[in-house]
């Protein structure tokens, strides 16, 4: 078998490619946590974009939907933190401060879509400017407070969720061995991604709440002359949106680091609408997508870490010469290619971004 | 699950199909249309002022470890004198604006096509990059040569930065709401790769591209008041010219209003749309290469610069009409001068402008409600035309 | 015994204009009563407050005699009111059984659907009054004429007592237009009240019980159709005497001016639409496409005209191989399209009056020179087109939306007839128009015709094309499956023809794949 591989790795030029192919059998059981991590909050971005866009409403806001709620949900816990010191629970090393901040970052997710459905709904303002309102206004309200709050005291923080490390039988077993060490091997809001994901993708096409979102974000006039509060319907989901936004902020200072940056979101509310192209509206889809979307910037993490060598010494020779900048750009490049490729073939819910009118009634 | 099917919902057949609202009929006398179509803005700005001032007062606690009821008000008089106290206040403002103005209308020409160009940041930044990296090669060369050059080559790479999303669109279906911002991302990666590799200048103690000599923008008034003020000046006339009297404007008023239209008129979208966003890129280009020829006079790795962001405020308040993104430039730029002083005087970071411009944004968008409450006859204060963005959104594949 | 439904003294204004003006109206149960009227007469108004789509100013509302207040849908729905929509209220992506359930789901528990039950109810309701459907159906892939039954499904499943049919028929073939009116009578007969919303007279007098005529939001007249006819119930509704047929003349084709050969085009969805049609259309004459909307007709329409690229075939115009050109190379060679979605493609609303006037022609001398536009040449352009065609505008600078329907038209009209034209397609020329501007553009078409233009007419509306056409075709699944002659045409074979593409058995499962 090794001489087999060791020969094909042998060929010129396309021994590189099954170098590659070796190399990445190889890492993936190593950094398939990582990429879960990294899909993590890119998922939870396009189940907020779903559930927004199964109603009919165009959410470009997920950024800084994100980004706000990163923000709040890091100051909260830092200043838990600093009022009530606490010992780390075994559970996901949780502190009150932690789960405050939690809490905190989910209702800033939420508020925010609140305002984007007042102005998508209510207002009937453009969509897509309601949107960059909230990533302009997000940005800014953070920069500002970030300079004034957090930059003068440095040391603010109330550290992360702890992964829960799964067992060392599970993870051995062999093939799914590094599937459940995916999924398992994360702190509580990665690991609640998955569950939500499959929650969200029943109850869109097997419940009456799915049954009238979709028709909502198809048809609104339809859903409106069978008894529908198109508004209401449109209101809530956008809403309940919002704090999967905020999850996935929550994730980013609360999870995978310890420290708000401003523009941390760095596009991942955007990668996230992407997905949802991908994945066409379905939430099962859509976590393929941000899989797919984060496992370039998984691999490129896994060379900078330890780059192939040994049989796998040319291609380690190439991808060394790759200059760090390229692997980092390489999810918004994967993104580009994939809406170019995908789009022609996926339709969104045909009342997408268009505000429904109702007659005021008596 | 999402098939498209025969019958297409909400597009009855020969009746509403969404397009650009109806247009409130304006009053034909110019003084009263003037004040209808500015009298959104205006308020909006003074509320934005107002609400600004309630953000410093309120952050004075964290400052200042009290509420300081003054603190408003002594910020924004620093705000004030800083952009307009002096000469240098004033040429300073100029001096902010001209990014603001060529963004500005690279945003909001996109706009007039049914665009959204949330690429400005992007085009701006390899405007910039190209525009340092050739100034440094023909540094040596008579300025007579070197700043055309080193500008032109600016302008190009942006208009490539934007290029690259219009055929994107046009081929594909990409939507450049998606495509330009990952564009962003891949600008800053691009560029922190040149300039820390290829393009690095030897003999200096960080990363960063080499002197650009003879290609430096002359500087005509005060301190800095370079060439690309009045070269972003006068965009403002021929964006308006190609918009309002060229053929080809019209061709772009009628794809950004209704693209099924344009087609059935026998203009062809596609094209339309590659060489509105090339043109938007240029523009945007154009306004990075003024920053590094007149002002940083290089660039480095981690040049960083919020004109994108700007633009896009800029190109809503200014309703994506060239004169209304002028007065539009104008204001922001002259926040921007004088936001440093204010920082110094009044310890209110200059971080405040991004927060004002935002609120300002929100007042624009809930213009209804700011109508209804102060009772104006007035045109709304949306772009009309991103109806056709957002439409163009949820249709990316419908075409 | 108390009518089923009583409305009196409805009023509804909208600014500048008064659509329900002391309407009242009532239905007995077991009753088929027709509210016949024009477009814009006021009888959707009417219809939409009665299901709580829109708030009366004044009037109220009686069912079984006893005052109701209607706020919504949901208030209707629950009080035996039922409503098919003209455009048809249906999610095409959802099936027939998520269709009909939506908003009145059987649950399995608090979350989840019972779609079993739903589909044996849907079932057996099928059975009941004689159409049986596939609740799995993708309601998108089902013909109109299918689609109009799941809408009616919709309303027994709600246990309707009160079902308000509006326009019902418009894109039905006359066959389909009997079945369904067999549905009504049973339905009447087991004692359901129906409301009738039409504007077509044989068809008031053929199914109803009896007939309230409204005009300018006011009822002018109620009859029953045993002591009326369609010439009196034709001034009542348009205040005039009306000539309801347009003199045509007679027609002198000359040479073939556009000839289309095995022309093959496909859909969006890449399925093939048109399925090898070749036909000429002459100098001087009307070529009718009838059929059943959805039979690719717009796909014909676009292949002809530049805006889709035919799969195969060939088109010629004056002689000329225009397969696949441009709209502009098109418009060079003297074709003009009426396009059947004027909103959609004829008319930038935003746009001032002017501006839409030269949509086409922007790009030529004298309006634009050197890509510089001349905006006087426009100008003088424009005045000159409002007064030929009369079109009712303050100006030309106004926005186009701001225009009624009717004046939109026109607008589109006198752009694309004010030049030399060697062939003309008018798509849909006259829908949802008043009879005022139906008879203006009819005489404008003729005028063409007679002035050596070749003309293709596609019309949903089988009197409109019985009525224009030299030579009628009919348009069956992508083929044109007969050309008859215009003057010997009658409806029901040419309807016969729309309905089932001139084959004898009609197989359910065909005409569910029809649309």
């Amino acid at each position: 078998m090794e001489t087999i591989l060791g020969s094909l790795y042998d060929i010129p030029l396309l021994g590189v490619l099954f170098q590659f192919l070796g190399y990445t059998v190889q890492v993936l059981p190593r950094i398939s946590p990582i990429i879960l991590g990294l899909a993590a909050p890119i998922a939870l971005g396009s189940l907020c974009g779903i559930m927004n866009e199964r109603s009919g409403i165009v959410n470009i806001g997920i950024e800084g939907m994100m980004l706000g709620a990163a923000f709040t949900g890091f100051l909260a816990a830092a200043l838990v933190a600093q009022a009530i010191p606490a010992e780390r629970s075994d559970i996901f090393g949780a502190t009150p401060a932690l789960l405050v901040g939690l809490v905190v970052a989910v209702a800033t997710g939420m508020l925010l879509s609140a305002l984007h459905a007042w102005l998508s709904i209510s207002i009937r303002a453009d969509q897509i400017i309601s949107g960059t309102i909230i990533n302009i206004a997000a940005l800014g309200l953070t920069g500002y407070l970030n300079r004034l709050v957090i930059t003068p005291n440095p040391r603010l923080g109330a550290g992360t969720f702890r992964s829960w490390n799964p067992p060392k039988e599970l993870t051995d077993l062999p093939v799914v061995g590094w599937v459940l060490d995916m999924f398992l091997d994360q702190g509580p809001i990665a690991m609640s991604v998955i569950v939500l994901v499959v929650i969200l993708q029943v109850l869109l096409f097997r419940s009456r709440w799915g049954l009238r979102t979709r028709a909502v974000g198809e048809h609104p006039k339809a859903a409106d002359t069978v008894g529908i509060n198109v508004l209401r319907l449109r209101y809530r989901n956008v809403i309940v949106g919002g704090a999967f936004a905020g999850l996935a902020g929550a994730y980013l200072t609360l999870e995978a680091i310890s420290s708000f940056q401003n523009g941390m979101t760095a596009g991942r509310g955007f990668i996230a609408l992407a997905a949802v192209i991908f994945g066409r509206w379905t939430p099962v889809g859509a976590f393929a997508g941000a899989l797919l979307f984060t496992a370039s910037d998984g691999f490129g993490r896994a060379v900078q870490l330890r780059a192939p060598s040994g049989d796998f010494a040319e291609l380690g020779s190439i991808l060394s010469a790759i200059p760090d900048q390229f692997y980092g750009a390489l999810p918004y490049l994967v993104t580009i290619v994939v809406l170019a490729g995908v789009v022609g073939r996926s339709v969104p819910p045909a009342a997408v971004g268009q505000p429904y009118e109702t007659e005021a009634r008596a | 699950m999402t098939d498209k099917d025969a019958a297409v919902p909400g597009r009855v057949p020969g009746e509403s199909v969404p397009q650009a609202a109806p247009p409130a009929r304006l009053p034909r006398e110019p003084l009263a249309r003037a004040w209808a179509l500015a009298a959104v803005p205006l308020i909006s700005v003074a509320l934005a002022l107002l609400v600004g001032a309630l953000i410093i007062l309120a952050s004075s606690i964290l400052t200042t470890g009290h509420l300081d009821p003054g603190l408003p008000f002594v910020a924004y008089q620093a705000l004030f004198e800083g952009a307009f106290g002096n000469i240098n206040g004033v040429v300073n403002a100029l001096v902010q604006a001209a990014p603001l103005i060529l963004g500005g209308l690279a945003v909001g020409v996109g706009f007039k096509a049914g665009l959204f160009n949330i690429g400005a940041q992007g085009q701006f930044l390899m405007g910039a990059v190209g525009a340092a990296a050739v100034g440094a090669v023909v540094a040596e060369q008579p300025a007579l040569v070197a700043i055309p050059v080193a500008v032109l080559a600016g302008a190009a790479l942006g208009l490539i930065w934007g290029f690259i999303p219009g055929a994107l669109k046009a081929w594909t279906g990409a939507h450049e709401v998606v495509t330009t911002i990952m564009l962003n991302f891949i600008a800053g990666s691009l560029i922190g790769y040149l300039i820390t590799g290829p393009l690095g200048a030897q003999g200096f103690s960080f990363a960063r591209t080499g002197p650009i000599g003879n290609a430096e923008l002359p500087v005509l008034v005060g301190r800095n008041l370079h060439l690309g003020v009045p070269i972003a000046l006068l965009a403002v006339p021929v964006i308006w010219w190609v918009l309002f009297r060229s053929t080809l404007g019209f061709e772009i008023r009628t794809v950004g209003a209704n693209p099924s239209a344009a087609r059935y008129a026998g203009m062809r979208p596609g094209f339309l749309i590659v060489l509105t966003l090339s043109l938007c890129g240029l523009l945007a280009g154009l306004a990075g290469a003024g920053q590094i020829l007149g002002l940083s006079k290089f660039m480095n790795a981690s040049y960083g610069t919020n004109v994108g962001f700007d633009s896009i405020a800029v190109a809503l308040l200014g309703r994506a009409h060239p004169v209304g993104i002028l007065l539009a430039a104008l204001l922001f730029g002259a926040m921007r001068a004088g936001a440093g002083l204010m920082q110094i005087k009044a310890g209110v970071p200059v971080e405040i402008v991004d927060v004002i411009q935002a609120i300002i944004l929100l007042f624009l968008a809930a213009d209804v409600v700011i109508r209804r409450l102060l009772r104006i006859r007035a045109a709304r204060a949306t772009v009309e035309e991103l109806q056709t963005v957002t439409r163009t959104y949820g249709e990316q594949a419908a075409r | 015994m108390a009518p089923a439904l009583e409305m009196r003294g409805i009023t509804k204004r909208y600014p500048g204009v008064v659509a329900n003006d002391q309407i009242d109206f009532e239905v007995k149960p077991g009753e088929i009563h027709a509210l016949l009227g024009e477009n814009g007469a006021g009888k959707t108004t009417l219809m939409n407050i009665l299901y709580g789509l829109a708030v009366p100013d004044d009037g109220e509302i009686l069912l079984d005699g006893v005052p109701v207040e209607i706020r919504g849908p949901s208030d209707a729905i629950s009080r035996g009111i039922s409503m098919v929509h003209q455009h048809f209220m249906l999610v095409p992506v959802l099936t027939v059984a998520e269709n009909i359930l939506l908003g009145e789901e059987t649950m399995a528990n608090p979350i989840f659907l019972d779609r079993d039950e739903a589909r044996r109810r849907i079932r057996e309701l099928g059975r009941r009054f004689g159409f049986e459907l596939d609740p799995d159906a993708r309601v998108g892939s089902l013909s109109v004429g299918w689609q109009q039954r799941v809408e009616i499904l919709k309303a027994l499943y709600r246990e309707a007592r009160i079902l308000v049919l509006d326009e019902p028929t418009a894109v039905l073939t006359p066959q389909e237009t009997e079945e369904i009116f067999a549905v009504l009578r049973r339905l009447a007969d087991e004692g359901h009240s129906i409301v009738f919303i039409s504007h077509k007279l044989y068809e008031v007098l053929e199914v109803a019980d009896r007939i309230t005529v409204i005009r300018r939001g006011r009822v002018v007249g109620s009859r029953r159709p045993a002591e009326t006819d369609e010439d009196d119930l034709a001034e009542l509704m348009v205040g005039r005497e009306v000539h309801l047929t347009v003199d045509r003349g007679e027609s002198h084709p000359a040479d073939v001016v556009l000839a289309v050969k095995d022309l093959r085009v496909r859909d969006d969805r890449g399925r093939e639409a048109v399925r090898g049609v070749s036909f000429d259309v002459r100098a001087g004459e009307i070529l009718g496409v009838a059929g059943v909307v959805g039979n690719g007709q717009d796909e014909l329409v676009e292949a002809l005209t530049g805006l889709r690229r035919p799969a195969d075939g060939r088109v010629s115009l004056a002689g000329r191989d225009v397969t696949g050109a441009s709209p502009r190379a098109l418009f060079g060679l003297g074709l003009a399209l009426v396009p059947g979605d004027r909103h959609r493609f004829g008319l930038v609303l935003g746009f001032p009056v002017k501006d839409n006037l030269v949509l086409t022609s922007y790009h030529r001398m004298p309006f634009s020179r050197g890509g510089v536009r001349n905006d006087e040449a426009v100008e003088r352009w424009a005045e000159r087109c409002i007064q030929e065609f009369d079109i009712r505008t303050p100006s030309a600078d106004v926005p186009e939306s701001t225009l009624s329907g009717g004046n939109q038209q026109k607008t589109i009209v006198a752009r694309e007839f004010s030049r030399e034209l060697r062939a003309l397609v008018l798509d849909q020329p006259t829908r949802g128009l008043d009879v005022g501007s139906i008879e203006f553009i009819h005489r404008q078409a003729i005028g063409k015709r007679d002035a050596g233009t070749a003309i293709l007419l596609v019309s949903a509306e089988l009197d409109e094309v019985l009525e224009m056409s030299d030579r009628i075709a009919v348009m069956y699944r992508g083929q044109f499956v007969a050309v008859v002659d215009g003057r010997t045409a009658n409806r029901e074979d040419i309807g016969l023809l729309m309905a089932t593409g001139g084959r004898e058995e009609m197989p359910a499962e065909a005409a569910a794949s029809a649309g």
